[in-house]
């Protein structure tokens, strides 16, 4: 396949710098772009080297290695399960990825870079959960029916979260809304290092695999004619889009529809294999999350809104509209 | 080059066999067609072909090999199957779908080369659409896209091409134009195996037709000795006679108005 215009990748680039910059630059004290690139380079004012560095710029990360997992997981699921509404959120991964990192911190399981992995866990029932309950009302083919697995799925794992919130100790635990509506407002070197290293390799994994999500869109039978285990490698992308999925809701919470809407730009901007939109998407899936975080924190400030919210503002008339447009045929 | 041997095959879960005991030989240079009425096991014979139902006796082989100690990817560059249905998830150009036939041969990050390159041009000139190229995949009528899925399988570089129910939806010149492409293949030395409910069509096109009845075989021979009014008749559990075309001679199945009527 021959690849994507040049000018494409360059936007991209060009969209995530800004939106990063954007992001260092706004804040209690407001900064110019000139002022954060000084600060980035270890000149100029130290008390601004110190905003932007040490406060604004782990946030900034966080939102970028939230957003781009996201995204590239919400491609894999969609191309696997040939299903253009398909994404962690809608699907209850996310929330599976957030009961099981609950449970970790409510068990006192947080040495460094366990709550992702008992996220993974969580994500990973979730998945086996929504196939089982798609099969049982008919079939996971029908994306409509898969749609409502995942939602009846998200919606028992925030029953879950809840009981667990309630029966812990006060103080232990962040609170529900935290969790429920998504927040890059605890970010950390600490924690954005770890999150970082498994959505790079997410991300890796499902670039490395781009041909064999090209062929899995085609559809079961056309796939299996060209030559791959359907079963097999369908298990494999499962399984990476549910380790992104649960690292950025162990970073942030859950945060919906990113996964939904970024593919589906990436694809309009013209990529095309899946091996573009997936990287197309990750940079994107960053740049709508940091753009996001801006607006929450900023249109009714000094409250800050959850970034979820914004996100769910954004992806249910998008939703609605791809689903009077057909997409889930 | 493809071969049934006394083939026993049942679904997981089922308590009958769907295909029972069934032998046929799909060789190179000619179309063999399977027909028979729904439910009769022929697209479940197509589905162990594409790896996916493993028999439960009998053999399968390729080229004389037994299918099982293929890898699946020395399968898909053996034999192509064109599936009954097929929608990709997102619409992508007729070139990028076509090349998409060259998966079984590539690894993860190699471009395509000077061999993809050159099946791909004889698979677009051999399936007749270098005109659809620019086009997308949701913009085809339904003839063009039998035509594109084939390209795609030609691509894949084998000699054993197998269709489910080719012609399904197309009006009757797109079902002859599919037809006729599969005899200049087969007349080029492909391989071609169809099942089909298009008997008429299978009648005049196939060097060969194996009638399959409750998954095993009624009746296997040219068209003239599988085409016979008394064997149709009870495979199809309907009244009807097999007259002559007149323009060329061609074995026809006629059915009958049903039995109350006149």
């Amino acid at each position: 396949m021959s690849g994507a215009p040049r000018l494409l990748w360059g936007m991209l680039a060009l969209a995530l710098l800004a939106a990063a910059t954007l992001g260092l630059a706004v804040g209690a004290v407001p900064l110019s772009p000139a002022e954060v690139w000084r600060a980035l380079a270890a000149a100029g004012d130290p008390s601004a080297s110190a905003i932007v560095n040490d406060l604004r710029l782990p946030r900034v990360m966080l939102g970028i290695v939230v957003g781009a997992g996201l995204a590239a997981s919400g491609t894999a699921l969609q191309s696997t399960l040939r299903n253009p509404l398909a994404e962690p959120y809608l699907l209850g991964v996310s929330g599976g990825a957030a009961v099981g990192a609950v449970l970790a911190v409510v068990l006192g399981l947080t040495g460094p870079g366990f709550v992702p992995i008992a996220a993974f866990g969580g994500a990973m029932l979730a998945v086996l959960l929504v196939l089982m309950v798609a099969r049982a009302a008919g079939g996971r083919a029908d994306p409509r029916i898969l749609l409502m697995a995942g939602v009846v799925v998200g919606a028992f794992c925030t029953a879950a979260i809840m009981v667990a919130l309630a029966t812990a100790p006060e103080g232990t635990v962040r609170g529900a809304l935290w969790w429920m509506m998504g927040s890059l407002g605890d970010a950390q070197w600490s924690g954005v290092r770890w999150i970082a290293l498994y959505v790079a390799g997410g991300i890796a994994c499902l670039a490395w695999w781009g041909r064999d999500l090209d062929v899995l869109a085609l559809g079961e039978d056309a796939a299996a004619s060209l030559g791959i285990d359907v079963e097999r490698v369908t298990r494999r992308i499962f399984l990476v889009a549910s380790l992104l999925a649960a690292a950025t809701v162990a970073g942030a919470g859950l945060i919906g529809f990113v996964g939904l809407i970024v593919p589906a730009i990436a694809r309009a901007l013209g990529t095309r294999s899946a091996r573009e939109t997936v990287l197309a998407s990750a940079m994107a899936g960053g740049t709508l999350v940091v753009v996001a975080d801006v607006v929450a924190r900023t249109v009714v400030r000094p409250t800050e809104l959850p970034l979820g919210a914004v996100t769910a503002l954004i992806g249910v008339p998008f939703f609605l509209w791809r689903l009077r447009n057909g997409a889930a045929r | 080059m493809i071969r049934f041997d006394d083939v026993v095959l049942r679904y997981a879960g089922s308590e009958v066999a769907a295909v029972r005991g069934v032998s046929l030989e799909a060789s190179v240079g000619r179309v063999t067609a399977v027909v028979g009425p729904n439910g009769s096991g022929k697209s479940t014979l197509v589905r162990t072909l594409l790896g996916r139902l493993a028999p439960e006796r009998g053999l399968v082989t390729l080229d004389g090999r037994p299918i099982g100690g293929f890898t699946r990817r020395e399968v898909a560059t053996t034999l192509a199957v064109v599936p009954q249905r097929e929608e990709p998830a997102f619409p992508l150009s007729t070139r990028d779908f076509i090349a998409l036939g060259r998966y079984p041969h590539g690894g993860a990050f190699s471009g395509p080369s000077t061999a993809d390159r050159e099946a791909i041009a004889g698979a677009v000139a051999r399936a007749d659409v270098g005109a659809l190229l620019d086009r997308r995949t949701d913009e085809l009528s339904g003839g063009e896209w039998q035509r594109v899925r084939i390209a795609r399988a030609l691509a894949q570089g084998g000699r054993a091409l197998v269709l489910d129910e080719p012609t399904t939806f197309l009006d009757v010149a797109h079902e002859m134009a599919v037809f006729e492409l599969l005899d200049a293949l087969a007349r080029a030395g492909q391989c071609v195996l169809l099942v089909s409910h298009q008997l008429n069509l299978v009648a005049r096109f196939a060097d060969h037709i194996v009638l399959l009845h409750h998954g095993s075989i009624a009746a296997a021979g040219t068209p003239a000795e599988v085409m016979r009014g008394e064997v149709l008749e009870r495979v199809y559990e309907w009244p009807l006679v097999v007259t002559r075309d007149p323009a060329v001679g061609a074995p026809v199945l006629v059915p009958l108005r049903g039995r109350g009527a006149r």
